[in-house]
């Protein structure tokens, strides 16, 4: 079992002292959550867990253990926002252990939430089932029917260069065939376009939990803090929300591993993802990159070709 | 912010020229007396490269109706490629904003070397004829004063 085997390798590099700390996924205090743990005692390894419910992005957590050498429990787009991070230096090459696991993908727990009437008390996995329990109901749901949208779409669920892969590798597919809805999307006008933005980010409530579960996001002093320049006002004008969250979507430009981190975080259920998917899509068509497949591959923006198009250029 | 009720109303368009060659080329249309429509404001900039998206975003949100950034052409960058950063950059941002909903047009980029000022003239006069056209910005515009510095 997969979990087994995690705990066991966590265990194995926590006593040969290989790392310090094991960041990983352990049993949430809510049915249908898992929370970050991070285990320094090898006696603790037993805490780990894996499940359908581990959908945070733990590269996240980098940041703060700088001094540390880690072990990390990755699933693909964990593994591909740390390479996107490598790539900008924001660890040395020998300080992590990726323990990857090749992702059955993460269950939304929101709609499975909708999906049953009265609050859930217990909720576990069995075999391709979710089975949620309440005060007086107990419903078994299909696991592959309540997949969070961005696991949906994902195209590389195995871990790229994880120290070691737990699990056997899935089959992945291709980038363009993945967004069938972006597509859709961007056939209809502006105006409509327009108006769906400004109803999304209309919720917005400016708590940045986008910004703060985003493995990307991790300037010291962000655009929307900064006091000079200050670029947006603090409070709740419709333009200001609708800058914040342009100019977020856009900085993810080329570095956005679509984890969907992001809209998982967003406590109004804003549709996040179909900001970063675009630019996602359009990096590939433009510049054929993939953010965190290749390692060597610098940044699109960092870079550049002579022969780029420029038809739009006057 | 333009208002459309206006009879005679006429598009503010900002101008970012990179110092090397789109603003020496704008110095020559006007040393050589090449007219072009006055509804440009300049902002001079080092290099095409040093345009940061939050610029031309925060210009829009101040009630600007179009944008227009120009530098030198593609081998011809002072710091040798900053163009070539900058292109990348606004090639995906303009393909962002235009998903988003902002009308095409609104933002547009140009090549101008510092012998070209009758092209200079050109595209001024091309970009005001496409803002007039789209009419006074709508979208994202930032309606009470408060944001305005």
């Amino acid at each position: 079992m997969i979990q087994e085997k995690i705990r066991q390798k966590a265990k194995e590099l926590l006593e040969n002292k290989t790392v310090d700390l094991i960041i990983g996924f352990g049993e949430g205090t809510l049915p249908l959550r898992a929370t970050p743990l991070f285990i320094r005692n090898p006696e603790e390894v037993d805490r780990l867990i894996w499940n359908s419910f581990c959908e945070n992005n733990l590269a996240t957590y980098l940041h703060k253990f700088s001094q540390f050498k880690v072990g990390l429990v990755v699933k693909g787009c964990d593994a591909r926002s740390i390479i996107a991070l490598s790539l900008e230096k924001r660890f040395k090459p020998d300080q992590l252990f990726l323990i990857g696991v090749p992702c059955q993908r993460m269950v939304d727990r929101r709609r499975v939430k909708k999906a049953v009437k009265g609050e859930i008390l217990r909720a576990r996995e069995q075999g391709d089932q979710i089975i949620v329990e309440g005060e007086d109901f107990k419903t078994a749901l299909k696991r592959d029917d309540y997949l969070y949208p961005s696991c949906q779409v994902c195209t590389h669920r195995t871990p790229i260069k994880a120290n070691v892969v737990i699990g056997d590798p899935v089959e992945e597919r291709s980038l363009i065939e993945a967004h069938p809805e972006i597509k859709e999307f961007e056939k209809k006008s502006p105006e409509e376009r327009w108006k769906y933005f400004e109803k999304e980010s209309s919720r917005c409530i400016r708590c940045y939990a986008c910004r703060e579960a985003c493995p990307m996001c991790y300037c010291a002093e962000c655009f929307v803090d900064s006091p000079n320049p200050k670029w947006i006002e603090k409070g709740l004008s419709p333009s200001d929300i609708e800058f914040y969250h342009i100019v977020r979507a856009y900085h993810q430009t080329g570095r956005c591993s679509g984890c969907g981190a992001c809209e998982r975080a967003c406590p109004m259920e804003i549709r996040l993802t179909y900001l970063t998917q675009k630019l996602n899509l359009d990096v590939k068509e433009l510049f054929d990159f993939e953010t965190g497949i290749d390692a060597d591959a610098l940044p699109p923006l960092s870079t550049y070709e002579t022969e780029d198009k420029q038809e739009f250029i006057k | 912010m333009g208002n459309g009720l206006e009879k005679n109303w006429e598009p503010k368009i900002l101008a970012f020229l990179c110092n090397w060659c789109s603003y020496a080329g704008a110095d020559l249309a006007g040393t050589s007396r090449i007219q072009y429509p006055p509804n440009i404001r300049v902002i001079r900039v080092p290099c095409s490269g040093r345009i940061n998206p939050l610029f031309i975003l925060k210009a829009l949100q101040n009630g600007i109706d179009g944008v227009l950034v120009s530098g030198c052409h593609p081998g011809d960058c002072h710091y040798l490629s900053g163009n070539y950063i900058g292109r990348r950059k606004s090639a995906t941002l303009k393909r962002f904003l235009e998903y988003l909903g902002f009308e095409e047009g609104r933002v547009q980029f140009s090549w101008v070397s510092a012998a070209e000022g009758e092209k200079f003239s050109q595209v001024v006069e091309e970009v005001t004829r496409d803002i007039k056209k789209l009419g006074p910005a709508e979208r994202f515009v930032k309606n009470d004063d408060s944001g305005k510095n």
